[in-house]
């Protein structure tokens, strides 16, 4: 049976959580990537107040692509969080419990995601038109002028993620990689 | 005009082309590329898929190869990083282009492309103030004269999760092969998950350092898995593939056997003091689509 997650989200939630665990996100996640972080955090250093809750949130790394007619949104996968960890730290601090993207994460992000309580969660990499599928609903509510990388809210169902690194800092790359390794002769 | 009615096209053979044939041509090639995964890349994956020992690897792989044919059947984008479009045109020199700037062109193929085809627009104008230009122009176009009369337009999408983690480093010729492995090998390896694995690794050899990126990048578009026609090319390529596959990276990096598709190694002249060795990555999303005019 498949763990299913709704946001928002608790700190006893996430912390309950292990890397490698299969996970459905149903309800409501919000996107962000490179741009609206930074944005996010100039706000933060001038002390104004946010146009999005961070408490108990999730943050998918998207830059969706637009919808065609009919369609409620283009191909949304996720894109390489690395890019986000110059950021992630500070929202990390300010409430926000999981992150969806791929790929590795920095040393400073995972401190974070232990001491105050967030998860690491990763979906497949380039299945942007597989998932779109799950995403029900789309509306931007923040930084419309950004274009893909503006915030949207995202009504998804049966979204499929994978606890990439948990609470604790278990890294499934790093366990992956160790078990699939052959040492040259 | 004198000189154009005595030395004109029909004098000495050349043939026109207007350059609204570019525009439509790169209008129609942006879309394929990124609605139509090749034949090529889907076959790699399917053979990934015998050869990969982790389930997890496996469950992977067969989610490429859905999302693919979901992309293929509803003319949909395979990832939404529709990337910034890399034009390659190799214009035939018996061809005189008509009509226009044929810069002008490609990229009012690559407007039509993106915006007509819900495409994503993932191109700033400015690498420091990162302007969004809206319509994914300009391309980053690259001309070659060849003989003949045609002119062949080759479209790459080039998503940057993959292109971010490429590299270049100017070796000395006393590294040899060994560097040049020890190299590719490492930028896989510290690249990890982050390029979308599994990858195609595109290598450059030789010329001088932009020589050697070029290469790297046209690498990518032969087919998935063809060696080098040069024995001790195919060989090198051989050696590094298997050294890369022992990494244990495996698709998506989460571990497995499978971490590249394929080495592609070009190779060019270079001076006698210099072993310049470029690596593109591409993700498993090897989206290319080309024709002839």
């Amino acid at each position: 049976m498949v763990r299913r997650l709704r946001p928002p989200l608790t700190e006893d939630e996430v912390r309950s959580l292990r890397a490698g665990e299969r996970l459905y996100i149903d309800g409501e996640i919000l996107t962000g990537r490179d741009a609206a972080h930074r944005r996010l955090c100039e706000m933060m250093d001038r002390g104004q107040k946010l146009p999005v809750q961070l408490e108990g949130a999730v943050i998918y790394y998207v830059g969706p692509c637009p919808a065609k007619p009919g369609q409620v949104i283009g191909s949304a996968g996720p894109t390489t969080s690395g890019r986000m960890d110059p950021y992630a730290p500070r929202l990390i601090a300010r409430g926000l419990r999981a992150m969806i993207g791929k790929g590795m994460r920095s040393a400073e992000v995972v401190e974070a995601m232990k001491r105050h309580g967030a998860v690491y969660l990763v979906a497949v990499g380039g299945v942007g038109a597989l998932l779109a599928k799950r995403i029900k609903a789309a509306e931007v509510i923040a930084f419309p002028e950004l274009g893909p990388e503006a915030i949207y809210r995202l009504r998804v169902e049966d979204f499929p993620v994978m606890v990439g690194i948990d609470a604790n800092g278990c890294d499934i790359y790093r366990m992956g990689r160790e078990k699939y390794r052959r040492d040259r002769g | 005009m004198f000189w154009r009615s005595w030395w004109g096209k029909e004098g000495i053979g050349l043939r026109e082309l207007h350059v609204s044939r570019v525009t439509d041509a790169v209008e129609e090639l942006c879309k394929k590329a990124c609605f139509e995964l090749p034949e090529d890349v889907t076959a790699a994956l399917q053979r990934a898929l015998e050869e990969e020992e982790s389930p997890q690897g496996r469950e992977i792989l067969k989610q490429l190869l859905e999302n693919a044919e979901i992309a293929r059947a509803e003319q949909i984008p395979i990832c939404q990083d529709t990337g910034v479009a890399v034009v390659f045109l190799e214009i035939g020199q018996d061809v005189h282009l008509v009509g226009g700037s044929l810069k002008e062109a490609v990229d009012e193929g690559v407007r039509r492309g993106y915006v007509g085809g819900y495409l994503r627009k993932s191109v700033v104008r400015d690498p420091i103030r990162r302007e969004n230009t809206q319509d994914n122009t300009p391309a980053i176009l690259y001309t070659t004269l060849v003989p003949g009369d045609a002119v062949r337009v080759t479209v790459v999408p080039k998503g940057t999760g993959s292109e971010n983690m490429s590299a270049l480093k100017m070796l000395t010729p006393a590294h040899g092969p060994e560097g040049i492995r020890r190299f590719v090998v490492r930028v896989v390896e510290e690249a990890g998950a982050n390029p979308c694995p599994p990858v195609i690794v595109g290598v450059g050899l030789g010329g001088t350092m932009d020589k050697a990126a070029l290469m790297a990048k046209r690498a990518l578009l032969r087919p998935v898995g063809q060696p080098h026609p040069q024995p001790h090319l195919a060989a090198l390529e051989e050696d590094i593939l298997k050294d890369i596959n022992d990494l244990g990276i495996g698709p998506q990096g989460l571990g497995g056997r499978v971490t590249a598709l394929a080495v592609h190694v070009e190779a060019y002249a270079t001076h006698i003091g210099a072993l310049p060795v470029a690596v593109n990555l591409q993700c498993h999303a090897a989206r290319h689509a080309s024709v002839a005019l």
